[in-house]
């Protein structure tokens, strides 16, 4: 009897532990989930002999349309690249000529950065793609954090599991970790410089690492976001991209 | 007859310039056969690989596999239907699936082709036979492949690669075996898994997305895999052995021509200076016709002189080629090409050299002997010039 009282409270416990976790990635979703946003971005990308930094400027609504217009350095200002659904092409104003991405191509790095193109693709609401099991607090970078382990719950997430790290006052991620079906170590995000924009906690740091590569990663790192703008349609159409 | 005896006394009456004209030309002989033998070696030693290592008696493949295009092969697979099965349980086909990944040897991305092929097949050489043991994720690849990743036989590699429905995952594969070819479609960025390990990997269980034939498959096309004969499977060999063989007939040319200038050269002094004995044959009762056959055949018998001294020390310089082979220390140039060649020297290939050369070799020496037509007998016989 008392085995039994202790594994209903044991079951009870888990059901309360991971209604928290749906909760608190609720929240998360919240505040990285927007209907839509424009941010300008710097990527710096380590590379083996030198380090270079890409500019852009990204105009997106909710994860199914996005538009992003390369500024520095000089190769690659004026690339544009259009996402529409699950459909990638890119402009390059040096052949003049759009390209589709497809198949294995989006498993490539963009701009020889720890991001492959399905990484920025994939920016589906993590509550619509994982389950949350709560998997305690800790102490990460001086915040306290809840720990979230996250399981996929859809058959084409691209990470079946990921670890997320979330602030537990202002319920942004610090730190992510993407895993492979076996449990083999994909990729770790580290998220910093949260700040306040338009009533949210955004963070505006990203430092994206490909565990299995060899490398210092690539940083991420965001300025001038608004969100909830008025966006013209024509800015999603393959015609902008020759603009 | 006369023709033939004074040609032959007169060759050899004129000494060290006939042996030079017999000996470029002989050279000429030697160059031609040599390389084309070279060129039908390598045709024949390639095919032989080809076969043995990757074409068998064809492919069977799924209609929107492109070997070529790698976008292709998300879509290019489909169910082993029960027919196949039984065709592969007799030996007769051996089914592969393809699939696109990245190996990370020592932290460094390479995107590779995951090949999962039946481990009991014996249509190809590939030594499918060390991956029969399923617990393990074992994998054959070829020297290249090695080279590039920097791997040797019991080293692990960490490979990831996007399941049926486009989830990642990751694991390491154990060398076990790494193999020699000369056929580099089937080693250059690819690794070799067993079927049902590559199957579990990607969720695409009992699916391939082509099958190789054996040589006693005969049945065809199917309804819902596309029969591809040998001779698609080879045409890239065949297209390079076409153009270095065209390459090489633009060489050979070049030496007849100057075996052939030669030639045509000691035709013109020869009538020049013999006006005498122009006159004499004709002033004897010789047609002109008779004289220019005497000078023709006098031309045309120094490329069978030719083709004589080329065989004596051609003959000798083949057999030791043939037996040894030349390596040319060429190392991986992405061709199916072996480390030692063969020269294949066909008697079609020796008749149709002999043929031209003679032909050509009596076409240069009418030429010039054409002028003893329009010459007077009388001026002739004084030792005029005409």
């Amino acid at each position: 009897m008392k085995h039994f009282l202790l594994l209903i409270l044991l079951i009870s416990a888990t059901e309360v532990l991971s209604q928290d976790a749906e909760a608190i990635l609720q929240k998360v979703d919240r505040n990285l989930s927007s209907e839509n946003r424009i941010f300008e971005s710097a990527m710096l990308i380590h590379g083996r002999r030198n380090d270079r930094t890409v500019t852009s400027r990204t105009y997106s609504v909710g994860n199914k349309k996005s538009f992003t217009e390369y500024l520095t350095p000089p190769r690659e200002q004026g690339t544009k690249m259009l996402k529409l659904e699950s459909q990638l092409w890119i402009y390059s104003p040096s052949t003049d000529r759009i390209i589709q991405i497809s198949g294995h191509m989006l498993r490539q790095s963009v701009m020889g950065s720890d991001l492959s193109y399905v990484d920025m693709m994939d920016d589906r609401k993590l509550t619509d793609v994982y389950s949350a099991i709560y998997a305690g607090d800790e102490i990460f970078d001086d915040r306290k954090v809840h720990v979230l382990e996250l399981t996929a719950k859809v058959t084409d997430a691209a990470y079946y599991k990921r670890k997320m790290w979330i602030d537990r006052e202002r319920f942004v991620p610090l730190k992510e970790e993407l895993y492979a079906k076996s449990g083999q170590l994909l990729k770790r995000t580290t998220l910093s410089e949260v700040k306040q924009i338009g009533g949210r906690w955004f963070p505006t740091k990203i430092v994206f690492k490909d565990m299995l590569k060899e490398g210092e990663g690539t940083e991420f790192r965001m300025s001038n976001i608004k969100f909830n703008q008025k966006i013209p349609d024509y800015i999603f159409s393959k015609a902008a991209l020759k603009k | 007859m006369i023709a033939f005896k004074l040609a032959y006394r007169n060759l050899i009456g004129a000494g060290l310039r006939t042996w030079l004209n017999v000996t470029v030309l002989s050279f000429a002989y030697v160059v031609i056969i040599f390389h084309q033998g070279l060129i039908d070696g390598w045709h024949r030693q390639g095919l032989l690989d080809l076969k043995a290592w990757e074409v068998g008696g064809g492919h069977l493949w799924h209609p929107a596999y492109n070997r070529y295009d790698p976008i292709t092969f998300q879509d290019s697979h489909r169910n082993i239907d029960d027919k196949l099965i039984k065709k592969f349980n007799e030996g007769q086909i051996a089914p592969v699936l393809v699939v696109q990944a990245s190996a990370y040897p020592d932290g460094r991305l390479i995107s590779v082709i995951l090949k999962g092929i039946a481990p009991r097949q014996e249509i190809v050489s590939i030594p499918t036979r060390y991956l029969a043991d399923n617990n393990a994720v074992n994998a054959v690849i070829g020297t290249r492949m090695a080279k590039l990743m920097k791997v040797k036989e019991g080293d692990n590699i960490l490979i990831r690669w996007r399941d049926k429905n486009g989830v990642f995952d990751a694991t390491e594969v154990h060398i076990i075996k790494i193999f020699k070819c000369d056929v580099p479609s089937v080693d250059n960025g690819q690794i070799w898994l067993s079927l049902e390990n590559l199957q579990k990997m990607t969720g695409l269980v009992n699916e391939a997305t082509y099958f190789i034939l054996s040589e006693s498959y005969n049945e065809g096309k199917t309804d819902e895999w596309k029969f591809i004969p040998p001779s698609y499977l080879t045409r890239e060999l065949d297209e390079i052995i076409r153009s270095k063989r065209g390459g090489g007939m633009i060489m050979q040319g070049i030496l007849l021509i100057i075996a052939l200038l030669a030639i045509f050269d000691t035709q013109v002094l020869s009538i020049f200076r013999r006006q005498r004995e122009i006159g004499t044959y004709i002033a004897l009762g010789m047609t002109r016709p008779q004289v220019i056959g005497i000078f023709t055949v006098e031309g045309a018998a120094h490329s069978v002189f030719a083709a004589l001294a080329g065989a004596v020390y051609g003959i000798p310089l083949f057999i030791y080629l043939a037996k040894y082979g030349i390596s040319f220390g060429f190392g991986d140039m992405g061709l199916t090409l072996a480390d030692t060649l063969y020269p294949y020297y066909s008697l079609e290939l020796i008749f149709w050299t002999v043929l031209i050369v003679v032909l050509a070799a009596t076409i240069v020496s009418y030429l010039p002997a054409r002028r003893i037509a329009k010459m007077k007998p009388t001026e002739a016989l004084k030792g005029k010039l005409q």
